[in-house]
C-alpha cells in the first residue's frame, strides 16, 4: 500500500473534479460559499470512505451481475445516515445545501471508485482511497468556492468567518451577483480547470528536465 | 390548471434544470457532441422522468403510511433504477428501432441526478400526483433544450482554435456558461 501515491493520485494526478471530470452537479451547484464547499466536501468524503470500506470488504460476497444495485443501495444507506445527522446537528448545512445532499446517491466520483477500485483492493488500501479522494474533491470544491464568492459577493469565508458574514475583501458594490448564479459557476469551473491542466503540463516537463538532466 | 402552466414553463425555461438548477450535468458534458444523440439521451431522460415521477409518488405515499419518510432516498434510487431496467426490456421486446437509438443512454439514465432530484422535488414541494408527473416531464422537456442547444453549440467550439489548456472540456465549460447567462434572461419571466 503506497499511501504517498495514492493522496498525490487523489489530490492532483487523478484528481476526482479537475482530471477525471466526475461530479459536476454538486461541484457547479453548490460553490457560492466557503462554508458550503467545506461541508459538501466532508460530507462526501466520510460517504466515500464508509462506502469504500463497506463494499471492499463484501467484494467477494456480492455476485458481479448485480454489483452496481447493491452499491448503489449501499451508498444510499449511507447518504441516508449523513442527510439524518446533517438535518439533526448542523441544520443550517443542510438547508444551505439541500437536495444536493441525497443527490450524493447519484454522484458518480462515489460509485466510480465502488467500481474503479473498492470492488478490487483490500479494505485497508479502500479506505485510503476513499479518503485521498474525498480530499481531493473537497480541494477542488473550496478552490472554486473561494474564487466565485471572491468575484461573486467580495468576501472570504462566508457561512464560516466574521459571524457567517465573510471577511469583506471587495467593497460591496462592486461584485458582479452572476458569478454566485449559475453563469458563474460554468466559468469558473472551466477556468480552474483549464488552469490545472496548465499546471499539470508544467510539472511533468519540469519531471522530464529533471530526468533528462540525470 | 394555472399551476400545471407555470410549473411547465419555470421547468423549460426559468428554472432549466441543467442551465439554473444543475441537475444531470454528467450527461450533459458526456453526450453533448452530437445533435442527433443528444436530442436521443434527451428523449430518453423525459420519459424516464415522467415514469419515475408517477411511480415515485405512489411509493412515497406508502412510504408515509408506514411512517418511513426517511427511507426516501434508497426507496427512490431503487425505484429508478428497476425502472430503468423494466423500460429497456420493455422497448427491446416492443419498440426496437427506438431501443436501438436509445440502446447505449438508457442504463445510464440510472445516475442522472435529473431524475432521483426531479422526484425529491416533488416530495418536498408536495405536488399531487398530476403535478409530478407534469413536473416530471417538463423538466425532461427541459433537459431536452438545454442539451439539444448546446451540443449545436458544441459542434462548433469542437473546432475552434483555442489555447492548449481549454481543449475540450474547459471550453465546452465556458460555453455552457454563457449558455446558461442567456437563459438568465427567463430568471425574470412571471406570466401567474
Amino acid at each position: 500500500m503506497d499511501f504517498k501515491k495514492q493522496f498525490k493520485e487523489g489530490l492532483l494526478t487523478k484528481n476526482p473534479v479537475l482530471v477525471q471530470l466526475l461530479g459536476m452537479c454538486s461541484t457547479l451547484a453548490i460553490t457560492t460559499s466557503l462554508f458550503n464547499g467545506i461541508g459538501m466536501g466532508l460530507a462526501v468524503t466520510a460517504i466515500l470512505i464508509c462506502s469504500n470500506v463497506l463494499i471492499s470488504a463484501l467484494r467477494n460476497f456480492i455476485p458481479s451481475q448485480i454489483r452496481i444495485a447493491a452499491y448503489i443501495t449501499i451508498i444510499a444507506g449511507f447518504v441516508t445516515i449523513v442527510d439524518l445527522l446533517l438535518q439533526a446537528f448542523i441544520p443550517a448545512l443542510s438547508e444551505s445545501l439541500g437536495v444536493f445532499i441525497p443527490l450524493i446517491v447519484v454522484n458518480c466520483i462515489v460509485l466510480g471508485r465502488a467500481e474503479a477500485f473498492a470492488s478490487k483492493n483490500s479494505v485497508a488500501a479502500s479506505a485510503v482511497d476513499g479518503l485521498c479522494q474525498g480530499i481531493g474533491y473537497t480541494v477542488a470544491l473550496i478552490v472554486v468556492c473561494v474564487i466565485r464568492e471572491l468575484l461573486g459577493k467580495g468576501t472570504f469565508g462566508g457561512g464560516i468567518l466574521n459571524g457567517g458574514e465573510g471577511i469583506r475583501l471587495i467593497p460591496s458594490q462592486f461584485p458582479a451577483m452572476q458569478m454566485v448564479m449559475p453563469v458563474g459557476g460554468f466559468l469558473v469551473l472551466g477556468f480552474v480547470i483549464a488552469g490545472s491542466q496548465k499546471l499539470m503540463k508544467h510539472l511533468e516537463m519540469k519531471n522530464k528536465k529533471k530526468e533528462a538532466a540525470k | 390548471m394555472e399551476a400545471i402552466v407555470g410549473i411547465i414553463l419555470s421547468a423549460l425555461l426559468s428554472q432549466n434544470f441543467i442551465l439554473v438548477k444543475f441537475y444531470g450535468i454528467c450527461p450533459f458534458m458526456g453526450v453533448s457532441k452530437k445533435i442527433d444523440t443528444a436530442l436521443g439521451m434527451g428523449m430518453a431522460v423525459t420519459f424516464v422522468m415522467a415514469l419515475a415521477s408517477a411511480a415515485c409518488y405512489l411509493i412515497n405515499l406508502l412510504l408515509v403510511m408506514l411512517g418511513l419518510e426517511y427511507m426516501q432516498t434508497v426507496a427512490f434510487i431503487l425505484v429508478i433504477a428497476a425502472l430503468v431496467q423494466v423500460v429497456e426490456m420493455f422497448l427491446k421486446k416492443f419498440v426496437p428501432a427506438l431501443y436501438k437509438a436509445l440502446g447505449v443512454f438508457l442504463p445510464l439514465i440510472t445516475t442522472n441526478c435529473a431524475v432521483l432530484g426531479v422526484v425529491l422535488v416533488n416530495v418536498q414541494e408536495g405536488y399531487n400526483f398530476l403535478l409530478s408527473v407534469v413536473n416530471g416531464a417538463a423538466g425532461g422537456l427541459g433537459f431536452t433544450l438545454a442539451i439539444v442547444l448546446f451540443a449545436s453549440v458544441r459542434e462548433r467550439v469542437d473546432k475552434t482554435d483555442c489555447p492548449e489548456c481549454f481543449k475540450g472540456f474547459p471550453i465546452a465549460l465556458i460555453a455552457a456558461g454563457l449558455l446558461a447567462l442567456a437563459f438568465m434572461g427567463f430568471s425574470g419571466l412571471k406570466i401567474f
